[in-house]
C-alpha cells in the first residue's frame, strides 16, 4: 500500500500541477469560460495566472514609458503578446471569439481599444504579406 | 557571452565604424554613426535631433521623400486637402526674379512648439531629445495643435486605419504628424525620408544631432548660411533650410 502510494501520489500532484498550467483560463474563469485559441504561445514573460489579471497594468505602465520616455526593449510589449498569440488560422489577436484577445474580452464584457490604432496581426506576417502584395505590384 | 567578449565586441564594431568613417572619400566624412540606443534607456536630453534641408539640391517634381514616409508610417497618398499628409512637397517662385525653388515641408520639431502649449490633455509633448510627438492615448481629436502650428505640419485622421503598422499605431479621430521617424532613430537609423533622398542620389536632406559638437549636421550648420522658417515667432525650429 504504502509503495502504491509513493508511486500514485506524486502522479497525482504532477497530474494537478499540468492542469492548472494548462489551463490557468478555466482555474480563473471558470469550465464556462472562453475557449481560447492562443496561437503560437510558449514561455509567457510572466506566469499566466498572473497575466490574465495584469496584462492590463503592464501595458499601459510599457506604453507611457515608450511613447513619452521612449525606453525602448521593454519586457513588455502589445506587439510581442500579439506576435505569440495572434491565430494560426485568421493571423490575428480579433475576429471571433476563439482568438484570443477578443475570446477573453468579450467574455468579460471590457471593451478593446488597443487595436483602433494598433496591430492586430504578428509583425513577420504583416511583413510576409507586404512584401507579396509588392511583387503584385 | 562574457563581460571580456563583449569588450572586445564593442572595440571592434567602434573600431570598423571609425575606419569606416576614415575611409569615405575627400570631403565626404561621415560624422554620424548610427548608435542605437540601449534597451531600457530613455531618451537623452543631450541630444537634439534636427535636419537641415539643402533646397538647391532638391529636385522640383521629386517625390522620393513623400512615399517614403507614407510607405514606411502606413499613411496613404493624400488626395484631397483634408487628408493625412506627415510631409508635402512646396515649390515656390520668386515673382520678381522667376527664381524656382522645392522643399519638404514636415513637423519643423520646434524647441518651443505652440501645439505642445494648446493642447488641452498634454497629449502633444516633446520629448527629451527634441521630437515633438502625439500620444494617441491622450489624443482626443480637438485640433487646437492643428490651428496652433504655423506650418500647417499635422493632419487629422478622418477615416478609420484599416491596415495598422506595428512601428507606428495610427487611428481614427487623432492628430499626428511627422514624427522624426523616431521608431527608426531609436534604433539608430535615419529619418526614411532621409535615407530616400539619399538613395535618389539628392542628398538634399541631412539628419542628425544638433546638440553634438562631432555631428555633420552641427558642422555644417556653422558653416553654410540657413534659416529656419518664421524664424520671428522665436519657436526655435530643428529644421534648417539651405538656399532659400
Amino acid at each position: 500500500m504504502k509503495a502504491l502510494a509513493r508511486i500514485l501520489l506524486p502522479l497525482m500532484l504532477l497530474a494537478t500541477a499540468g492542469w492548472a498550467l494548462a489551463d490557468d483560463l478555466v482555474a480563473v474563469a471558470g469550465p464556462s469560460g472562453p475557449k481560447l485559441d492562443i496561437g503560437k504561445g510558449g514561455h509567457c514573460v510572466e506566469d499566466p495566472r498572473f497575466m490574465i489579471t495584469n496584462h492590463m497594468k503592464l501595458i499601459v505602465h510599457q506604453r507611457d514609458e515608450t511613447m513619452r520616455k521612449g525606453i525602448r526593449g521593454g519586457k513588455y510589449s502589445l506587439a510581442d503578446c500579439v506576435d505569440c498569440h495572434a491565430s494560426k488560422v485568421n493571423h490575428s489577436v480579433l475576429g471571433s471569439n476563439q482568438n484570443f484577445c477578443q475570446g477573453c474580452h468579450a467574455y468579460a464584457a471590457v471593451k478593446i481599444d488597443c487595436f483602433e490604432c494598433h496591430s492586430s496581426k504578428p509583425r513577420e506576417y504583416r511583413k510576409a504579406s507586404h512584401l507579396a502584395a509588392k511583387d503584385v505590384k | 557571452m562574457s563581460d571580456m567578449d563583449q569588450q572586445r565586441r564593442q572595440f571592434l564594431t567602434r573600431g570598423s565604424a571609425a575606419m569606416a568613417g576614415l575611409a569615405i572619400a575627400p570631403g565626404l566624412t561621415l560624422f554620424d554613426f548610427a548608435q542605437a540606443r540601449p534597451a531600457g534607456e530613455p531618451a537623452s536630453s543631450a541630444v537634439r535631433w534636427g535636419m537641415l534641408i539643402d533646397t538647391t539640391k532638391c529636385e522640383s517634381g521629386c517625390n522620393d521623400c513623400v512615399t517614403a514616409c507614407s510607405k514606411e508610417n502606413g499613411w496613404p497618398e493624400a488626395k484631397t486637402t483634408t487628408d493625412v499628409q506627415w510631409i508635402r512637397k512646396v515649390e515656390l517662385k520668386d515673382m520678381r526674379t522667376g527664381r524656382q525653388t522645392s522643399l519638404p515641408m514636415t513637423c519643423q520639431h520646434c524647441a518651443e512648439p505652440p501645439c505642445v502649449e494648446v493642447c488641452p490633455t498634454n497629449a502633444s509633448f516633446k520629448r527629451a531629445d527634441g521630437i515633438v510627438l502625439v500620444d494617441k492615448h491622450r489624443c482626443i481629436g480637438c485640433r487646437y495643435c492643428m490651428m496652433a502650428c504655423p506650418y500647417k505640419a499635422r493632419s487629422f485622421v478622418h477615416e478609420p486605419v484599416l491596415d495598422h503598422d506595428s512601428d507606428m499605431p495610427r487611428g481614427q479621430g487623432t492628430v499626428e504628424s511627422c514624427t522624426l521617424c523616431v521608431h527608426r532613430v531609436d534604433k539608430g537609423e535615419q529619418p526614411a525620408c532621409v535615407e530616400a533622398c539619399a538613395k535618389g542620389g539628392h542628398r538634399a536632406l541631412l539628419f542628425g544631432d544638433l546638440n553634438d559638437q562631432n555631428s555633420e549636421i552641427y558642422l555644417r550648420i556653422r558653416s553654410v548660411t540657413s534659416i529656419q522658417l518664421r524664424a520671428d515667432l522665436g519657436l526655435n525650429p530643428g529644421i534648417a533650410f539651405v538656399g532659400i
